[in-house]
């Protein structure tokens, strides 16, 4: 089987991903450490937005609340002096569980222009309140005193240990994904996008499987919050500003929505452009906006999608509208 | 105990408010009910009324000026929007509209802290609208005052305008079946260009008028928006009479749950427990309050009929 160009793509930057540590080790540039992993951090939470937003429909505008409650949960844990990451994790990812539960079932009683809205308000909900915890910060954050502690099995205050494990992780999404997609209950859930009525017709649940969707996406999105609080040694609400859920949303729409390995390309081509337009000007975002619109208006489908149609004509990928 | 006229005063302050909102939430009501349009962008033009009527009232030494400048010139800004880029977008999905629009706050913001620098500006008030009136001993300042009667003052007009004219029964038309208006001949373009443009007056309007209350700052439009949001989907999307009675329980609830939770608190809780959870249970409030409506009525209080 030749592999599609999706796959070469997926060999490709996880190739040039597992490099990156050796490459900054010879230039001696640390920054492209952080880089990657940041990149690397963000595809996670990119992946499993897309998960709802590219295969589900459900257009999230307030995904990084998921990112906020996992990083939250690393730094209050740590503040009390609860360390070990063996407690730390499955606690954070089990609160964004219980959090994507209750919003999941508020959110997906409405439908379209509404469920963006109310992902969006329930994020700055709890936006505020990350602002309004004077015992964890407030406003200003929280510093993580040490990073998740493995009992010897892996130093994440080692800065290339912590790459290689978010670079693993990645991987695991990614198949997570993989599978998930192309399983019964993906094919649900891509059913109840392009037809729900229909789905429900058939007599599937339709909301229970868009609940377990949301949910499993949120607390995917939990571990990129993990392993973000671990990565910027600090806990802020601005984790969960709404900005940050237009951030993944134009992650995912940059990559190409729907295809699988879109969202990490998506997350990569964001941050690099970030950091060379604010190497250009302060005011980077003057180009930045503009850009976006233009991407909008001329370039659906994505990076990935661009890739798809000069191989074969393909669908273009539509948010699952009413 | 509570003192009444504090609480008479906060009700007032919330009043206040909730006018604000309203004049926010009237036009992007319009835009996401007619054009079934997300438009996240309302918020900048808010903010460049703010600025444009700050800056002019400032230069000029008058804010009336200040305000007639700021209304034609976010308008004429609106409408550039919708012809240029906005009207491409009717056709899209929810998602590009989303993204389309963040990219016009992301470069709205970035222009004007270019123009006006990072800090904000302050807008010192005309001294003859800087005092109060009395109401049984309660001191109520003008300013105020005048901001809730213009504000009821644009709300009557939208009655009018949108129950008593022609633009406005193809304005209600629109909103409920797009295509068969556009299919009776009525250009339905135009009616969306006008409504729009009439949001962003609007929106300057608030914007021009929360001046000498909040201040000018980046990022004013984005804060009021997601509350604005809140009030469009309590009220019921392309609903004015639902935007008008969610923006006055949005205002009221905020104003005043910020000033009392913690004494309501205080009635069952320690009262160091009580000042810690207020501020925290304040901000959430009105998102609780939202999500209850959603509970048992998704479409909003006062849904408008879709087709």
């Amino acid at each position: 089987m030749i592999p599609t160009r999706e796959t070469m793509v997926v060999i490709i930057t996880f190739s040039l991903l597992a490099l990156v540590p050796v490459i900054a080790s010879i230039t001696d540039v640390p920054f492209y450490l952080d880089l990657g992993r940041r990149m690397m951090i963000l595809a996670i939470g990119a992946l499993s937005l897309n998960l709802i937003m590219g295969y589900g429909g459900m257009i999230s505008f307030g995904h990084a609340v998921f990112v906020g409650i996992g990083a939250y949960v690393v730094g209050i844990c740590a503040e009390h002096e609860v360390v070990s990451g063996f407690i730390q994790w499955p606690l954070a990812l089990l609160a964004c569980g219980i959090f994507a539960v209750i919003f999941g079932a508020i959110s997906l009683r409405t439908r379209g222009v509404y469920f963006i809205m109310i992902t969006l308000a329930l994020a700055q909900m709890m936006y505020f309140l990350g602002v309004s915890l004077d015992r964890y910060g407030g406003d200003d954050g929280l510093p993580l005193a040490e990073p998740s502690y493995f009992s010897g099995l892996i130093d994440l205050s080692e800065k290339t240990s912590l790459y290689y494990l978010v670079f693993v992780l990645l991987l695991l999404c990614l198949w997570i994904c993989k599978r998930l997609i192309n399983s019964r209950f993906g094919m649900v859930i891509q059913g109840a996008r392009s037809n729900e009525a229909r789905m429900q017709a058939i007599g599937f649940p339709v909301f229970r499987y868009q609940l377990t969707a949301f949910v499993i996406a949120g607390v995917m999105a939990g571990l990129a919050g993990i392993l973000l609080a671990n990565h910027t040694e600090f806990v802020n609400p601005d984790m969960m500003h709404w900005t940050r859920s237009g951030d993944l949303i134009i992650m995912v729409l940059l990559g190409g929505m729907g295809s699988l390995a879109g969202p990490i390309v998506g997350a990569l081509v964001f941050i690099l452009l970030e950091e060379a337009l604010s190497g250009v000007t302060e005011y980077w975002q003057l180009i930045f906006g503009p850009f976006l619109i233009l991407v909008v208006l001329f370039a659906r489908g994505g990076l990935l999608g661009f890739l798809e149609k000069r191989q074969s004509p393909k669908k273009t990928s539509e948010g699952g509208d009413d | 105990m509570v003192d009444p006229h504090l609480l008479f005063e906060q009700l007032f302050n919330g009043v206040q408010y909730g006018i604000l909102l309203f004049l926010l939430a009237a036009g992007l009501t319009l835009v996401f009910g007619i054009m079934d349009m997300m438009n996240l962008a309302h918020g900048s033009l808010y903010m460049l009324g703010a600025y444009i009527a700050a800056t002019v009232s400032l230069v000029t030494d008058s804010f009336l000026l200040g305000i007639a400048v700021a209304l034609p010139a976010t308008l004429v800004v609106g409408i550039f929007l919708e012809v240029v880029i906005l009207r491409k977008l009717y056709d899209r999905g929810h998602l590009d509209q989303v993204l389309a629009t963040f990219g016009m706050i992301l470069f709205f913001n970035e222009l004007v802290r270019l123009i006006w620098g990072p800090a904000g500006i302050e807008v010192p008030l005309p001294s003859i609208l800087n005092q109060s009136l009395t109401l049984f001993s309660i001191p109520l300042p003008l300013y105020r005052i005048l901001v809730i009667g213009v504000g009821l003052a644009v709300a009557g007009f939208l009655y009018v305008l949108v129950v008593k004219t022609k633009v406005g029964m193809l304005i209600r038309a629109g909103a409920s079946n797009r295509e068969m208006v556009g299919a009776l001949g009525i250009d339905i373009k135009k009616i969306f260009t006008l409504v729009f443009g009439l949001g962003a007056a609007l929106a300057a309007l608030a914007g021009a008028m929360a001046g000498p209350i909040f201040a000018a700052t980046i990022g004013m439009g984005e804060n009021i928006l997601i509350q604005v949001l809140v009030v469009i989907v309590i009220g019921g999307i392309g609903s004015i009479r639902g935007a008008f009675v969610g923006s006055l329980l949005i205002g009221v609830i905020e104003i005043m749950g910020r000033s009392f939770l913690g004494d309501f608190f205080k009635l069952f809780l320690p009262d160091n427990a009580a000042e810690t959870a207020a501020p925290a249970a304040a901000s959430m409030l009105i998102y609780i309050l939202m999500a209850g409506v959603l509970f048992f009525r998704p479409q909003g209080l006062f849904p408008a009929r879709s087709g």
